[in-house]
């Protein structure tokens, strides 16, 4: 885990333009963002969203008040101090002849990869895990020729 | 009770009180302006330009306290509030902007007069909205003028279409706002405020630095409790101005870039920096890096984003200006700061910053000073951003409480006229003078024949030297005297105010100032007056951009005697 990176999670209204309203705000004072994702919660009508931004503490503080400001955010929490789980979910798109299948498959296997789609020429994977790991399987996998990458950035919860 | 839109839109400004609606008609919101008769409790008030409609429902804003409306057609019409939306969001003012939209099928396509005006403005309001079923029309106004006004006031835009106005639906207004994400805090925590006292209660060196925020939650009885108990010098910011009486003993005079001499020195040299309802902008912190290396920092102010945004602080409070010192006054301890004061009044008397020069060429800061002596401190001042609006901050002398208003965190040229009637409507008893550079004036002067049609007796003060002063005085101080587009030709402004059917003056000796002021005072109406001021003449001290407060340019020293701007001190 990079000290260096913040896992910010908020509440947010479900309406129109939320997303706009929080992408604007990050332009416009130059925030870095690393990844942000956002889908439904647990309650209707509001949203979830989890974001990975680099920077001090101080910048994290002004992202968090900043959010807050919005009034459709409803709860802002930094919480990579926190104790958390945060996963991240990557479709891989790899060459794979049948000559080279055999040793994809046994790679996906020990990742715990799902094998999602076959064509006669190529694999797609489901992996999911912290960044490292899908860092790692990429690696792994880029010698066979990775033709894709789709990741959805860090989802995180604070535990129980 | 069904009704549609468009008056669905009027009975919703009725109950919040509305009476001055500040617009200009279009094709989107003809359905709106065909139901102005059946509601005659509201007034429109016609503009020359829609940038002058939001500038004006700021300046009423501003000087009532209560929200600002105004009202523009889709496209060139909500294009042109952006200005003024963009001043009120600086300036935490609250306005709701109303803005017709093609009708809803044609949204996203291009249509005529169209423009996304709610992704324009997202930036520059505090909220906006776009209003896609008349049944919604009566919750957004209710959250529109509640987000406004309450919390930290800034503008709100609806959007709407012009097929919503004139769709029908059940009408009934909400007795309240249900917004989870919005819930403004008001008192400061009790903690804090027992650090900040204990603070206050050890420093040797205080000073209190005010902004727009104790205007706005008119704080004033408090700021001054505050700062007589504790015996610390007050500062104020551009829109601090006119919180803390200008003659008080313990008045420093406005801080920063145009700051005086004790003010900037004083902060610099404060051991504590009590900053209540502002946001240490670099106008007035200078080079932030060496703001106040002396002090500690309390921060009081009710945007917890404005915290440790450009300054760090040690004791930070959220919460209303009024509400906080109320709680804090209690815990200050009578204050001695003998030495401190008495340094103070030897920088003030050794450099001394608010000194009117004699001079028998007319000067800006005689025309100000004079007008503070005709209108014995009694005006309400209007400003755009420049020279003038420094010479108004400085020269003129603030007794009364809110009778200074200006574009500060934007600095909009051509604020002051649309904003002065604002200002006047809002408050009808106030001789509103609006002092205009003759560059800003020129930018929204067409505003004048709202002055007639409405019959508002603004009087507006034009220091006329012929350059955009200014940008004049960088090219003097920075750029090497090279004057590229500054010499301004303008047109002869009485003959321009005759020509609207306005009483126009004008002094260019400093003999006929008094007069001339005198002639606007009595007569009953609009004026304008013309002063052919020296064209030559900077506004100083002044702080290099980028540079520390604590190092001014001071004015060149030709002999200059003390007159009027500081007369009896209380």
């Amino acid at each position: 885990m990079n000290a260096q990176k913040h896992t910010v999670t908020a509440l947010v209204e479900d309406k129109p333009g939320v997303l706009n309203r929080i992408a604007s705000l990050f332009r416009r004072r130059g925030f870095n963002i690393e990844s942000i994702v956002v889908g439904h919660s647990e309650v209707p009508d509001l949203s979830r969203l989890t974001l990975v931004m680099g920077g001090d503490e101080a910048a994290v503080e002004q992202v968090t008040k900043q959010l807050y400001k919005l009034i459709d955010v409803v709860k802002v929490s930094d919480i990579t101090s926190d104790d958390m789980v945060a996963r991240e979910l990557a479709l891989v798109k790899v060459r794979a002849p049948s000559s080279a299948r055999g040793e994809i498959i046994q790679l996906a296997d020990i990742f715990r990869a799902n094998i999602v789609d076959v064509a006669p020429e190529a694999l797609i994977l489901e992996v999911t895990g912290d960044e490292e790991k899908i860092g790692a399987l990429l690696e792994l996998l880029r010698p066979f020729g990775i033709v894709e990458v789709m990741r959805s950035g860090r989802v995180a919860l604070a535990r129980a | 009770m069904k009704l549609s839109g468009a008056q669905m839109l009027c009975e919703c400004l009725v109950r919040e009180g509305v009476v001055e609606i500040f617009g200009f008609p279009g094709g989107t919101v003809l359905p709106l302006y065909d139901v102005w008769p059946q509601y005659p409790q509201l007034r429109h008030v016609l503009v020359r330009h829609e940038q002058g409609a939001a500038h004006m429902a700021d300046g009423y804003a501003r000087a009532t306290g209560r929200v600002g409306v105004c009202v523009a057609t889709s496209g060139p019409g909500a294009c042109n509030l952006v200005t003024g939306i963009a001043t009120a969001h600086m300036d935490s003012s609250p306005v709701v902007a109303i803005t017709g939209q093609v009708v809803r099928s044609l949204i996203g396509k291009d249509g005529f007069q169209e423009c996304d005006i709610t992704g324009i403005t997202l930036p520059i309001t505090k909220y906006n909205y776009l209003v896609l079923k008349a049944a919604d029309i009566p919750r957004v106004v209710k959250e529109a003028f509640h987000i406004a006004r309450t919390g930290r006031p800034g503008p709100v835009l609806i959007d709407i279409p012009r097929d919503v106005f004139t769709e029908e639906a059940e009408y009934d207004y909400p007795d309240s706002v249900d917004l989870p994400g919005y819930k403004p805090t008001l008192t400061g925590h009790p903690t804090q405020i027992r650090k900040a006292a204990s603070l206050i209660n050890q420093s040797l060196r205080p000073v209190i630095i005010v902004g727009h925020g104790v205007v706005i939650s008119r704080a004033y009885t408090e700021l001054r409790d505050l700062a007589e108990k504790a015996q610390a010098p007050v500062t104020p910011t551009l829109l601090g101005i006119s919180s803390f009486p200008g003659s008080h003993v313990l008045s420093l005079g406005m801080l920063g870039m145009h700051g005086t001499y004790q003010a900037n020195r004083a902060v610099t040299d404060a051991d504590l920096i009590i900053g209540l309802g502002m946001r240490f902008d670099d106008r007035a912190t200078g080079k932030v890096s060496e703001f106040a290396p002396k002090a500690k920092i309390i921060h009081i102010d009710i945007d917890p984003a404005e915290i440790g945004k450009n300054v760090r602080v040690d004791v930070p409070i959220v919460g209303d200006v009024a509400a906080v010192l109320r709680a804090l006054n209690g815990e200050v301890q009578q204050g001695r700061h003998t030495e401190w004061l008495a340094q103070i009044d030897d920088w003030r008397e050794s450099h001394a910053s608010d000194v009117v020069p004699d001079s028998e060429k007319l000067l800006p800061q005689q025309v100000v000073s004079k007008l503070y002596e005709v209108t014995r401190g009694e005006a309400t001042i209007v400003t755009g951003v420049g020279q003038n609006q420094m010479w108004a901050a400085r020269f003129y002398r603030y007794d009364r409480s809110d009778a200074f208003i200006s574009s500060g965190g934007l600095g909009t040229m051509g604020f002051e006229l649309p904003a002065g009637i604002g200002v006047k409507m809002g408050r009808p008893q106030d001789a509103v003078w609006c002092v205009c550079g003759d560059g800003g004036f020129q930018m929204t002067m067409e505003e004048l024949a709202v002055a007639v049609q409405e019959k508002v007796a603004i009087k507006v003060a034009i220091l006329n030297n012929g350059f955009l002063g200014m940008v004049r005085q960088w090219q003097d101080l920075f750029f090497g005297k090279r004057f590229v587009a500054t010499p301004l030709l303008g047109p002869d402004f009485v003959k321009i105010a005759e020509a609207y059917g306005i009483l126009g003056l004008r002094a260019t000796r400093p003999s006929e100032v008094g007069p001339a002021i005198e002639r606007a005072m009595e007569h009953d109406g609009p004026v304008v007056v013309d002063f052919a001021i020296q064209p030559e003449e900077n506004v100083y001290p002044m702080v290099p951009p980028g540079g520390s407060i604590g190092e001014m340019l001071e004015a060149p020293q030709p002999v200059r005697s003390r007159s009027s701007a500081r007369g009896h001190r209380a």
